[in-house]
């Protein structure tokens, strides 16, 4: 039974508000990026708004090259004006886009007069959250452009645009609905012990498992490196004090972020930067060198280098060449041989994950590059999906449950089993749509002739 | 003429429905009556002779521990009594037991028969007596009306029932008993959502008839397992008899094949759906064309009766087609059927116009349980009883509702399930329904469910004794366990290790050793004689709770999720057709449902985090419109 909600005597539609009914802009690239800024209005006085800066409304979804007024008449700027009519937008609402060439200030100008016209301005990710909320979207692809907006690199916009084309919800559900298989499979094995499916018997769920684990580590991979792209791969330097470390990261840089001196200990706490490295957004942090300090705030440096240690995708642990023999580099991490200018040495790779550099020559950084990448498990414009942390996270707890299924199948507890599989069902769902009970129930009739 | 005598609960149908709900309603001291067509068919088992099952069981274990009779009715007749899944794990293990009818019926009655409080009366109830909007009565066919504080409606598949056989068919509530029409007919007047459901059975056969030799032998276990918690000293148990199995070939499938234009299912004179798990023979070969081969369980009627209820052929075929298919089976070439196989169509009230507590939406004071809420199975049917017995016994007295919730019990599971999603198909409990299963387990029913029995006055002081020495051994053992401490280097470590294979390598204690899954109790209690005087059945609930105990806690964050879904309530009034973002068809199941909460949305089918999002911010906007809503409302236009 359906209430519908009384109308209005005056016949304005529902007494209750719609999702959104006030209209909202906001310039909507990044500040300081390309040559074109463009101001974005959604809502229903798009069309007003069009009228008074840009002239006689443009023809829907043209590209109308036209001057944009001011309040007095006189134009702020010249560039294209593009109007969508809702739902057929991006926010399924009326839509207005001025692209100008003006700077930061005159988009800034552009946007006022918007506003003066009855906009509000819109919070961060409003426009994204009006698609959503307008069916314009599912989760993942809201997330996506969510991402697209702050992406602040190319290649990550890349793989924004990918994301949008659902490559990495069609990636997991694929995987989704290979797990509901098996779980109809042991779950029916569960419920109707009587009938013929005896699938601890059966071979066949253990090759399964392992085909699921191979097919899930190859998605996490790659969507260990869309979240990579996205949030950024944290690379942490690290070393004894002295070695150079502030040097390297200063070379990186190319600025001079950190104090450099030859006491010591200079470093007390964690510097970090964001530089974009072909596309690969990396955050770099400098930390203080890892030494028992009795000075108590070096000491809470040093705790804090501990912690972003921990933390890091990729460790450079930097030596001094003259001082020690340079271990191998193990998982996650990359050897730095410094101050090769003092020891003769040439700067370069000298094996997989160990380069020579000399931070004061500004020598062996190409190579040092190369590595980062590599450790990223980058590949430039390659098979990259966005997927944010959370994504990363639900899959990571998926494999891990889907680890322990194979464990509980071993043993022969069937029960446990089947709950390690509910939760690898869970992980994935959270990404792309819970499986119901019943749905699960279909697909267990829809595969065995099951009952009395 | 009205009866001299009013009641506080009438309930109307002697299924496992109605007995159910008389009892809890008279446990709690309501004054009750109970109206069947029929006294000498109280208790009857309507379709196959067994009790339990996958999920089955689990509900009258609960049943049970709350003082219903049906596990006590199913041990006192019980011919032949199986553990399923027994080596799958605890939660997933169940009991069925083969019923000799009789039985079965004989120790129904007497359990209604000792109830104080409870009255019986046999006449047909033809109306419902309702005032304002609410239940005050029913009316008799010979015109006795009785009054009421709360009425219980149980009538199982005999509203506007309808027997097929073939293309032939017959209005009637069972094979030889009469639908209730007259009811049908003022409950359709009454606003419920009415839909039709069907099911079927198949014929029975003359056991004199069947070749025994060329079936597939099946003993119960022994010792014979019992289904209630009351310990039952030096009971006798009927005699226990053996089981068979036989199988379908290739003839039998032509021979279904052969005759499938006069089904009418698949004629198409049935509208009313059936249940995906229990398939007529007819759907199985036409929906697993390839497979010649079926299971028939060969069950007995009882102990005084040589009939056979072949289990697995149910079919609505006609008689001529039944009795060539039958005959097809190996064993039975030369058998004859007692009874003719059929299916039957009958009304069911949407249950998604029911509270949680069973009582209907649109008509206070009334309850609803069993099949006409588009349930299947004994099983289902009793635990509803309980349930609407004990709140129309509460309404009555002006009290609240109680529900288990689906971390506490299937009952809570069945109930929820359908009052959010409604029944497409008849309803039956599997442990795939319920995701909280590890903890849903038979052998802790009575932990999870007496304590609140007790509290509502459903247990009586006998089961309540019984429960809490149970319960006493079991801390009493896991204590012991946890004090005896374990060290690497230390003996019990190398005991333990020359046991079971694992080696301890930092200090513990006996009761976390039990948490390894290559650690048995058999192996704790050999080494910890302070374990010697321990029950069998305390250190088996120590041993099921340590095993589960990182998935429990586990499922405790998944309930805290759910719950903090549940404070997000969802406005009565919200109109789904205006809220954005959701696909028409999750707009129109919504509007239907009417989730109250968030975590209700949750549980309809379709309903993706997105939507879940989509609601939560929309419930988050009208709450602040909710105010400014709620006033223009009010005002006359």
């Amino acid at each position: 039974m359906v209430h519908h909600l009384p109308h209005r005597e005056d016949g304005r539609g529902p007494r209750l508000k719609p999702a959104a009914t006030d209209t909202i802009a906001a310039v909507a690239t990044a500040p300081g990026r390309g040559g074109i800024g463009i101001v974005r209005v959604s809502g229903p006085l798009s069309g007003s708004i069009a009228e008074a800066i840009a002239g006689p409304l443009p023809k829907r979804r043209h590209a109308t090259f036209r001057a944009f007024a001011g309040a007095d008449g006189e134009p702020l700027d010249h560039g294209v004006a593009i109007y969508f009519a809702g739902p057929a937008s991006f926010t399924g609402e009326d839509v207005l886009e001025l692209h100008g060439h003006g700077g930061p200030v005159v988009l800034n100008m552009v946007l006022e007069r918007a506003l003066s016209l009855g906009a509000r301005r819109a919070k961060p990710g409003e426009f994204t959250e009006r698609a959503f909320a307008n069916g314009k979207m599912d989760l993942s692809q809201a997330e996506a452009v969510a991402d697209l907006i702050d992406s602040a690199t190319r290649q990550s916009a890349k793989a924004s645009v990918r994301s949008l084309a659902g490559a990495f919800s069609k990636r997991v559900l694929a995987l989704d609905g290979e797990v509901l298989a098996l779980r109809a499979h042991c779950e029916g094995a569960i419920d109707f012990p009587d009938d013929e499916v005896d699938f601890l018997a059966d071979e066949d769920i253990a090759s399964r498992l392992a085909a699921l684990r191979a097919q899930l580590g190859a998605l996490l991979r790659q969507a260990r490196q869309g979240a990579v792209l996205k949030d950024g791969l944290s690379v942490v330097l690290a070393g004894d004090p002295n070695v150079g470390k502030s040097s390297i990261f200063n070379q990186l840089c190319g600025e001079d972020r950190a104090i450099v001196t030859p006491v010591p200990g200079t470093t007390r706490d964690a510097l970090t930067a964001d530089l974009d490295i072909d596309g690969l957004l990396v955050r770099l942090t400098d930390t203080a060198g890892l030494r028992d300090g009795a000075d108590p705030i070096e000491a809470e440096g040093v705790a804090r280098a501990r912690r972003a240690v921990a933390e890091a995708d990729v460790v450079v642990r930097v030596f001094d060449e003259r001082a020690t023999a340079p271990p191998s580099p193990a998982q996650g991490e990359l050897v730095a041989w410094n101050k090769a200018d003092l020891c003769g040495g040439t700067a370069g790779k000298v094996a997989p994950g160990v380069v020579r550099v000399s931070a004061v020559a500004g020598t062996g950084f190409g190579a040092l590059l190369d590595e980062l990448k590599a450790a990223a498990g980058y590949q430039a414009g390659e098979g990259a999906f966005t997927a944010r942390r959370r994504h990363v996270d639900a899959l990571r707890a998926a494999a891990t449950a889907l680890e322990l299924a194979g464990e509980r199948l071993a043993a022969g507890a069937a029960e446990l089993l089947a709950e390690e599989l509910r939760d690898v069902h869970g992980q994935l769902g959270a990404i792309v749509g819970e499986t119901t009970a019943d749905e699960l129930l279909g697909e267990i009739f829809a595969s065995f002739c099951i009952g009395k | 003429m009205r009866y001299d005598q009013r009641y506080d609960v009438i309930v109307i149908g002697g299924g496992h429905a109605g007995t159910e709900a008389a009892l809890a309603s008279a446990r709690l001291g309501a004054q009750t009556l109970l109206l069947t067509q029929n006294i000498d068919t109280l208790g009857q088992m309507s379709c196959n002779p067994a009790i339990g099952g996958i999920g089955k069981s689990h509900l009258v274990r609960e049943v049970d521990a709350l003082g219903g009779a049906m596990a006590q009715a199913a041990d006192a007749a019980g011919i032949q009594f199986r553990i399923l899944n027994g080596s799958k794990g605890p939660a997933v293990r169940a009991t069925r037991a083969q019923a000799d009818r009789a039985l079965y019926k004989a120790a129904v009655r007497a359990a209604l028969e000792a109830q104080d409080g409870l009255d019986i009366f046999q006449q047909p109830v033809v109306d419902l007596e309702i005032r304002g909007g609410r239940a005050t009565g029913a009316v008799t066919a010979m015109g006795l009306t009785f009054a009421a504080g709360a009425v219980v409606l149980t009538a199982g598949t005999f509203l506007g029932g309808r027997i097929h056989v073939g293309l032939e068919s017959h209005a009637g509530g069972r094979a030889g008993d009469a639908p209730s029409n007259a009811l049908a007919e003022r409950l359709r007047a009454l606003p419920f959502a009415v839909g039709r459901l069907k099911t079927g059975t198949p014929p029975r056969i003359a056991g004199a008839t069947v070749d025994f030799s060329r079936l597939e032998e099946q003993w119960g276990h022994t010792p014979t397992p019992r289904l209630s918690f009351l310990p039952r000293e030096g009971e006798e148990r009927p005699r226990q008899v053996c089981c068979h199995i036989a199988h379908t070939n290739a003839k039998t499938r032509d021979i279904v094949r052969g005759a499938l234009h006069r089904s009418p299912m698949h004629a198409g004179a049935i509208v009313g759906t059936g249940p995906r798990y229990c398939p007529s023979i007819e759907d199985k070969v036409v929906r697993f064309a390839d497979r010649e081969r079926h299971q028939v369980f060969v069950e007995p009627e009882g102990l005084g009766s040589r009939e056979l209820y072949p289990n697995g052929i149910s079919t609505s075929l006609p008689f001529d087609a039944q009795l060539a298919l039958v005959r097809s089976i190996p064993g039975f070439e030369r058998a004859r059927i007692t009874r003719p196989g059929y299916a039957i169509e009958y009304d069911f009230f949407d249950p998604r116009g029911l509270h949680h507590s069973l009582e209907t939406r649109p008509v206070s004071n009334l309850f609803f349980a069993g099949q006409i809420n588009g349930t299947t199975g004994y099983e289902e049917a009793a635990a509803q009883g309980v349930l609407a017995g004990l709140n129309a016994a509460r309404k009555a007295a002006g009290q609240g509702p109680w529900t288990p919730a689906r971390h506490e019990a299937y009952i809570g599971v069945l109930v929820d399930d359908l009052v959010n999603l409604g029944a497409d198909e008849p309803y039956r409990m599997f442990t795939s329904r319920a995701e909280y299963r590890l903890r849903l387990r038979e052998d802790n029913a009575d932990m999870r469910l007496t304590p609140a029995g007790r509290a509502l006055g459903l247990v009586d002081g006998r089961r309540w004794r019984s429960f809490e020495a149970k319960r006493a051994d079991v801390r009493r053992a896991r204590e012991r366990l946890a004090a005896i401490a374990v060290t690497p280097d230390g003996d019990l470590a190398r005991r333990l290790a020359r046991r079971t294979g694992e080696a301890v390598s930092r200090d513990t204690n006996l009761l976390e050793c039990l948490k390894r899954p290559a650690v048995r109790v058999a192996d704790v209690a050999a080494l910890a004689p302070e374990l010697a005087d321990a029950p069998a059945h305390a250190l088996e609930q120590v041993e099921v709770q340590a095993k589960y105990d990182g998935y429990i806690k586990r499922q405790d964050r998944e309930i805290a999720k759910v719950e903090a879904q549940r404070r997000v309530t969802l406005p009565e009034t919200l109109d789904y057709g205006i809220v954005p973002g959701l696909s028409n068809e999750l707009r129109e199941k919504l509007s239907r449902v009417r989730p109250a909460t968030l975590a209700r949305a949750a549980r309809i089918p379709g309903v993706t985090p997105a939507a879940l999002s989509v609601l939560l911010v929309h419930a988050r906007r009208h709450a602040g419109s909710a105010a400014a809503g709620e006033e223009a409302l009010e005002r006359p236009a």
